[in-house]
């Protein structure tokens, strides 16, 4: 294969942390404290202090539900044949989420789940899957709660395990790990759904992203392709209107799930899968448009123990991407609102807007239309950046993403198995052929036409990587800004 | 021309059609099945009643319990609170009660308070009648209004006696801002309410994630 010095989409410095797929998800960092210390000393009478005065009055909370005359409501045919279930429940075994059907009438399956977990904790042990024919249960304890996924779709033991610790990580940028915490230690039977009301949304718009697009899998994100020079004019727009704004550290553009830039205060990185939740946010919440809004938000990857503010809101009618200004302080409304209006001020004389919206309303190319009619579709990761690419869909997977999806979850699956990871993968079935590559600098998925010989393949994927180093410019956030 | 520019808080429990109302009189339109508010939007828009031009300064704010630590950052020197039942909802009115014992708790400027019976479309479902949210708004000495933020009915009404209600503010409250020309309004007009040099009462970003900094009855 062609040797590339640098791989693709490679840069000096990156804005978003480096990742390794499913590596190390569980660690988080404590980045809060460290920038009120460093950034302010106006801020003194802030004493963070952590006591709640949660009101834990009953009203309609039935303690007994779990004895519940119900049981065979949702025994039917259809939620039976839901492709995938996912629960989440208290230590205590209390319902807080159900994708599909009403918890409280599922209150003895919720049961059910909490006794096999604590059933295995009572001989210090952990319960981490069943498979009972073509259907698996995966399980997360991760306290204060316990999640569950039973699946009947084809993905593996680990990327279940992803969403579900995706699905705890909602759940703590909504909340805090903090406060939490705090509310099981003082009661262990709380009803955490009353303070959930709305979450679900997110939930279940997370879960169906983390099944239909591939970026949760890679834990990298989509950039949208724009000139290297745009890019740079809106970073600086950002960076001009923000850099005498105290304790501001993160500004995120956003289209259309993929990210046009990121600006950050120096020394903090962005994870993606705090990220990932950013755009489950922004797409799940059209409440966004129309609107300033000023919201606390956790990212737990960032920190997991407080809020970080965010000024949301799209650029303009005419040019729909949404901007997000992450701030330390609750109360700077204001200030960011003026700092988004010279943004926009400065993108609209410099054309900038027009940019975004011409590479929004492009599809983009696809494999074919690139000159690589045996490609079917790719995906391309930058380790380092963690960033992807991926062209246009075309046929046959125009129509439906789902098989193709599939594919990726497989080769993806085979490639980092615990137990066997590999290096490459090339493998034929009748309907396609896919090639997948783990290398230092990158990762590669692609699908090829199924009567593509091995030599060719080769000869293809050097000619692909070339092509994207020469566009890397336009299709990765090469430069890491900073305010 | 007198040029006012006022702050409004609205409240009232999820769901009550806040959003709705807003965006009913900012956008003129409706969005039946719109996601709910997460944390809190910003709305302007003006009134102009006789000499007068009003400016409000509108934050609709998430009904949710875990945004409530939220509020005093947004119903600290408003000038006017629209307190928003759904008239279909005997918890949505309880829960304005609630709103109203934080406010006097909590607020020392005075403030217009307005009651707003919403979805007044679904009449033949109410539960609140209208005497009863009459009397109690006359107790705490708030204008009673109803309307739907559905199909536009009595939506205006409500902007309107805002106006009036802050124009009769004029001298009685220090946080409201008043301009004798038109240009020195505009340039102003973020500084003047602005949150960030006003709040007095500091929520920390411990007490904003567990809600304790309010000592008013509610939850
Ligand atoms: N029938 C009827 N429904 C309304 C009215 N106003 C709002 N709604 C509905 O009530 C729900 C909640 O409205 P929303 O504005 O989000 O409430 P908020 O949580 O108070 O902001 C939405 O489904 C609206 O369509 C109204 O005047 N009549
Ligand atoms: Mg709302």
């Amino acid at each position: 294969m062609s040797a590339l010095e640098v791989e693709p989409g490679a840069a000096p410095e990156s804005g978003l942390v480096t990742t390794d797929t499913l590596d190390n998800f569980d660690e988080m960092s404590c980045s809060l404290e460290e920038i009120k210390n460093e950034n302010d000393a106006t801020q003194e009478e802030e004493t963070n202090d952590n006591t709640i005065n949660e009101q834990f009055d009953d009203n309609g909370v039935n303690d007994n539900e779990f004895v519940n005359a119900d049981e065979e409501f949702e025994l039917n045919k259809e939620w039976i044949g839901k492709s995938k279930h996912v629960f989440v429940l208290s230590m205590a075994g209390k319902p807080i989420y159900s994708r599909y059907g009403n918890e409280d009438k599922l209150a003895w399956l919720f049961g059910v789940m909490q006794t096999l977990v604590s059933f295995t904790q009572s001989s210090d042990d952990c319960i981490q899957s069943i498979q009972a024919g073509n259907t698996r249960f995966v399980f997360l304890v991760k306290k204060p709660l316990i999640l569950v996924t039973v699946s009947k779709t084809r993905e593996s033991e680990s990327q279940l395990k992803m969403q579900l610790h995706y699905v705890f990580n909602q759940i703590t940028s909504i909340l805090t790990l903090t406060r939490l915490n705090k509310i099981y230690e003082q009661r262990q039977n709380y009803d955490l759904r009353r303070l959930l009301s709305g979450v679900e949304r997110l939930i279940d718009h997370l879960l169906t992203f983390s099944e239909m697009e591939s970026s949760i899998m890679l834990g990298a994100v989509q950039c949208l392709p724009l000139a290297s020079s745009v890019r740079d004019t809106i970073s600086s727009a950002i960076t001009g209107a923000c850099s005498k704004i105290k304790n501001l550290v993160f500004a995120i553009l956003l289209a259309n799930n993929k990210l046009i830039t990121l600006v950050r205060m120096k020394k903090y990185c962005l994870h993606p899968a705090d990220l990932h939740l950013i755009f489950n946010l922004v797409q799940a919440s059209e409440s966004f448009k129309n609107s300033e809004s000023w919201t606390p938000l956790c990212l737990p990857k960032f920190d997991a123990s407080g809020f970080l503010y965010g000024h949301v809101s799209y650029l303009s009618e005419d040019c729909q991407a949404c901007l997000l200004l992450l701030t330390v302080e609750r109360d700077v409304f204001f200030t960011l609102s003026e700092a988004k209006q010279k943004i926009v001020e400065k993108l609209r004389r410099s054309n900038c807007l027009e940019a975004i919206n011409e590479s929004l309303g492009n599809p983009g190319e696809s494999s074919a239309s690139a000159g690589f009619v045996e490609i079917r579709h790719y995906l391309y990761k930058c380790k380092s950046t963690a960033q992807f690419y991926q062209p246009n869909l075309s046929p046959p997977y125009a129509q439906s993403k789902e098989p193709l999806i599939e594919i990726y979850k497989r080769a993806h699956h085979r490639l980092h198995n615990v137990s066997r990871p590999l290096k490459l993968i090339f493998e034929r079935s009748a309907n396609e052929a896919i090639l997948a590559w783990d290398t230092k600098g990158f990762e590669l998925f692609v699908v090829f036409e199924p009567l593509i010989d091995t030599s060719q393949a080769i000869v293809l994927i050097g000619k692909l990587l070339n092509w994207i180093k020469k566009k890397e410019e336009r299709l990765f956030h090469l430069n890491a800004p900073t305010f | 021309m007198k040029h006012i520019v006022g702050k409004v808080v609205l409240l009232g429990f999820q769901g009550v059609g806040k959003t709705a109302l807003v965006s009913r009189y900012v956008e003129k339109a409706f969005h039946p099945q719109k996601a709910p508010t997460v944390g809190a939007s910003f709305f302007t828009c003006k009134v102009v009643k006789e000499d007068h031009i009003v400016t409000l300064q509108i934050w609709d704010t998430a009904g949710q319990e875990r945004f409530k630590a939220m509020a005093p950052m947004f119903y600290r020197n408003a000038n006017a609170a629209l307190l928003i039942f759904d008239i279909t909802s005997q918890l949505s009115f309880d829960s304005i009660k609630m709103w109203v014992q934080e406010l006097k708790g909590n607020v020392e400027e005075s403030m217009m308070l307005c009651v707003v019976g919403n979805k007044l479309d679904l009449n033949d479902q109410r539960q609140v009648s209208r005497e009863e949210a009459s009397a109690y708004s006359k107790s705490i000495d708030a204008t009673y209004l109803e309307c739907s933020a559905m199909t536009d009915q009595g939506v205006a009404l409500i902007f309107e006696k805002l106006a009036q209600g802050l124009m009769r503010l004029q001298g009685l409250s220090s946080t409201l801002k008043i301009y004798e020309d038109d240009i020195m309004a505009s340039s102003s007009e973020l500084e003047a309410t602005d949150i960030a040099n006003e709040e007095t009462v500091n929520v920390s970003i411990g007490s904003i994630a567990h809600g304790n900094t309010v000592n008013g009855k509610c939850c």
